[in-house]
């Protein structure tokens, strides 16, 4: 299996952990040897997290160098684009959730929020493909990490990892219902089976 | 995991997928450790998170949260000379707490075996500095295992189990924050839980020389320096210093987590090109003799591509003197070579700077758009910014000299606040303030401390600000948790890490004190707390104010988990909102956004509509969600 690196990247609070936790798993049941590692320093709730995951064989370290991930995943549209900048080699695929916890500088008024545009624009000349997802329905947003592994897989951006491995990888992890309410969601989206999350 | 504890107990052999943390605790489990102890730092919390994933009454061994790391590095030992298998776990700088004790466990006869773990933190990721622990390996003849990744966590532990039960010695097993948060598929062994367990107590005085005083010193101090001899051939022996590759001319030593970022980096070497062979040593100290002599003779040039400081550099350059060998050694050279974390990218620069033939340039950013930093935040609701906010308007402006401390309330000295100034380590807050009060007449002196720091570090400060009489005002940040490092019990709690017990209130440990002058009150009551602050700053001596209110990130998630548990927001009237911006710009809790025309709204995603914001609107414009605007 050709290897595969994934940079995820979001805020303190956002579900970064168990996003990754579920596409390390899953890419173990497809197959891959996975490493992966999370960084997230001071443990509050509105600092950067991220987590690197690298799939294959010829792996030693978890670690993501620069301009090495063929995907990057954000939670949120300022660390998309950092993440993206930093992480992502050109021409490969960042895949965020449109929602924007502003950073510190720009509620201060020190700073300027970015927009889509502006991440448009960084990845346009490095020929990375941008999808940017909403759920403008959904009851809690801490299920967007989930809208966002559901897409994932719609665009067939995670290797050789299916759905059915995800789905596995959620049962090892969840129980009651918030596994039934995220594998519900995760169907609705991974198998574009549009129903009201 | 869904059922971590069942994983961890399991009886026939199995794989899993673990961080290297978990790993650590199923090799606890195999080894047969009796007596575990800790004080929660990051990287090492998750550790405890595995242990107590057990119920208490299947965990095959004690655990506790002791109150600082001294006291824990003394109950595993204490553990140990009576005969069983103990470890003690804490974070890098945790080890400058336990070092009056630790650096005493070489002299003792550790009858059962003495592991201590440490998470050190390369890159300062969430500690106050990236301090080298090796040193106080050599400094106190503590043998130290380092293990790259979480296999080698599980392998390592079993051995150093092993090692420490065999020499009845001190063993430090030294972990960094990527090998403890890495996650891979680890295989581990079966564990047979024995029918009983041997608890007899088997401390004999006879055994070591337990008192080290003037000359009783020395001929333990002998025997801890001949002990590292025998350490260094078993780990020889036991193969688990490796050579990869068989190289040319060149080589590599290097050690833990490096290790990886070497190989990973050499890996893109072509295949036409020689690539360096790696001698990557099990244990940095003590060094084996053997092996690198070895290895140096078979090679023309070797890098020592070591993280943080020059010990294996000096060390090996030392041996290669002593050996007569005139391999040419490749040391650190430029002053960042000392500084951060080794991870690949930096491992590519060193090595291309070593070996510019082998590894190319390294690409180096291109023109990138600037994104806002984010530092760490205090949460949504959280009772700590509200008590700056509070506590702000009651100290002369550009007057007063804050202190900060280790906690979440250390990210007060961050923009807007600018509360808590100078930094050192836990506890610290209360001397420091101290000595800032001496000669000082025209400025007000401000600590800061919490609740678990209080009992941790804290106590010998206060004792002494009142026992020396100096003029300062403690402001003790009580959220009733350990909340920085994920919410452990502290003796306040009223909890330990095994069940409920009865609480130390804070309150009650200063008024025992002797300290006439307490004030407390619910920070969010942000108008009392600032008069409460203007009364204690006008006391003659030594004053405290409790600022008190439960940590609202675990306040939260516990009143999610209830039946019925409604999402409440504040939300702001636009028509009330004269755009003074105090709630996003002053009191700045991260839920209010500032949208480009100066317009604040609430994020719904972040508000968790405590509504300690409501009072801090100067027209009232905010208020919960489903009601109009409140008073100010």
């Amino acid at each position: 299996m050709k290897p595969f690196a994934i940079y995820l990247c979001g805020v303190g609070g956002q579900g970064i952990g168990l996003l990754s936790e579920i596409l390390l798993r899953a890419a173990d049941y497809a197959g891959y040897v996975a490493k992966a590692v999370d960084t997230h320093g001071l443990a509050q709730r509105g600092g950067v997290v991220v987590s690197h995951i690298r799939l294959g064989e010829t792996v030693h370290t978890p670690l993501i160098s620069a301009y090495g991930a063929d995907l990057v995943v954000g939670l949120e549209r300022h660390e998309a684009l950092r993440g993206a900048q930093a992480m992502l080699r050109d021409g490969g695929a960042l895949v965020y959730f449109d929602t924007v916890l502003q950073p510190l500088g720009v509620r201060l008024g020190t700073e300027a929020e970015i927009t889509n545009a502006d991440v448009d624009r960084a990845c346009a000349p490095r020929g990375i493909a941008v999808h940017r997802m909403t759920c403008p329905n959904l009851a809690d947003p801490r299920m967007q990490n989930i809208v966002v592994l559901g897409h994932l897989h719609l665009l067939g951006l995670v290797g050789e990892v299916a759905a059915e491995h995800s789905l596995r990888a959620m049962d090892d992890l969840l129980e009651g219902s918030a596994l039934a309410a995220n594998v519900g969601l995760f169907r609705s989206i991974a198998a574009n089976d549009r129903q009201t999350p | 995991m869904k059922n971590m504890g069942g994983m961890l107990l399991t009886t026939t052999p199995f794989s899993e997928i673990v961080m290297g943390n978990t790993a650590l605790v199923r090799a606890m489990v195999e080894a047969g450790t009796r007596v575990v102890t800790s004080y929660p730092g990051s990287p090492t919390p998750e550790i405890a998170t595995a242990i107590q994933s057990i119920p208490p009454d299947k965990r095959p061994f004690y655990f506790e949260f002791s109150t600082n790391e001294k006291v824990a590095a003394e109950v595993a030992f204490g553990a140990s000379i009576n005969g069983h298998l103990a470890t003690v776990f804490f974070k890098s700088v945790g080890l400058n707490v336990a070092a009056d004790s630790f650096v005493q466990f070489s002299l003792m006869h550790c009858l059962g075996g003495l592991v201590v773990v440490l998470g050190d933190d390369p890159g300062a990721n969430s500690s106050q500095n990236e301090q080298d622990n090796r040193h106080y390996a050599r400094m106190s003849y503590t043998p130290v295992l380092e293990p790259a990744n979480p296999t080698e966590v599980y392998e390592y532990y079993l051995e150093a189990a092993n090692l420490a039960r065999a020499t009845a010695k001190a063993i430090i097993l030294r972990l960094t924050t990527h090998v403890c948060h890495a996650k891979e598929r680890v295989a581990f062994k079966g564990w047979s839980p024995p029918a009983a367990y041997d608890d007899q107590p088997r401390f004999d005085p006879t055994r070591g020389s337990y008192i080290p005083i003037t000359a009783r010193v020395f001929p333990p101090k002998r025997e801890a320096l001949a002990a590292l001899g025998r350490v260094e051939r078993w780990v020889d022996e036991r193969g688990l210093h490796r050579v990869i590759g068989s190289g040319g001319e060149r080589g590599l030593i290097t050690s833990g987590m490096v290790a990886l970022s070497a190989r990973e980096v050499l890996a893109e070497v072509p295949e036409t090109l020689e690539k360096p062979a790696i001698l990557k040593l099990a244990m940095p100290y003590p060094l084996p003799v053997r092996a690198i002599a070895e290895f140096l003779a078979a090679h023309r040039e070797v890098k020592i591509l070591e993280e943080l400081d020059d010990n294996l550099e000096k060390e090996i350059k030392a041996l290669a003197y002593d050996q007569g060998l005139t391999t040419r050694i490749i040391g650190k050279s430029e002053l960042d070579d000392w500084v951060g974390e080794y991870t690949p990218d930096k491992v590519r620069a060193i090595l291309h700077r070593t070996w510019p033939d082998l590894v190319p340039v390294p690409r180096v950013a291109t023109t990138a758009m600037p994104v806002p930093l984010r530092p760490a935040q205090m949460c949504p609701g959280c009772g700590h910014r509200s008590a700056f906010h509070a506590i702000k308007q009651a100290l002369p402006a550009d007057g007063a000299i804050t202190v900060a401390d280790i906690g979440c309330h250390t990210l007060g000295f961050q923009e807007p606040y600018r509360m808590g100034e100078v930094l050192l380590c836990m506890g610290a807050s209360t001397g420091i303030g101290s000595g800032l009060s001496l000669f000082n007449h025209s400025r007000p002196v401000v600590a800061f401390l919490g609740d678990s720091t209080f009992f941790h570090a804290g106590l010998p400060g206060i004792v002494n600000a009142l026992f020396n009489r100096h003029n300062l005002t403690l402001v003790l940040m009580e959220n009733g948790t350990t909340a920085m490092t994920g919410h452990q019990e502290h003796a306040a709690s009223g909890r330990n890490a095994n069940g409920p017990v009865e609480a130390i209130p804070v309150r009650r440990v200063l008024e025992g004190l002797g300290v006439r002058n307490i004030f407390e009150v619910d920070t969010y009551r942000q108008k009392e707390l600032t008069e409460l602050m203007r009364q204690a700053l006008a006391q003659d001596g030594f004053s405290v104010v409790i600022a008190r209110h439960p940590c609202m990130l675990l306040f939260t998630r516990n009143q999610r988990r209830k039946s019925g548990y409604q999402a409440r927001h504040v939300h702001i009237d636009q028509g009330t909102c004269a755009r003074i911006h105090t709630c996003v710009q002053t009191f700045a809790c991260p839920s209010f956004s500032r949208a480009a025309d100066g317009s604040v709204s609430v994020n719904p995603e972040l508000c968790i509509g405590d509504g300690s914001c409501i009072q801090t609107c100067p027209t009232g414009a905010i208020a919960r969600a489903g009601q109009e605007g409140g008073t100010p």
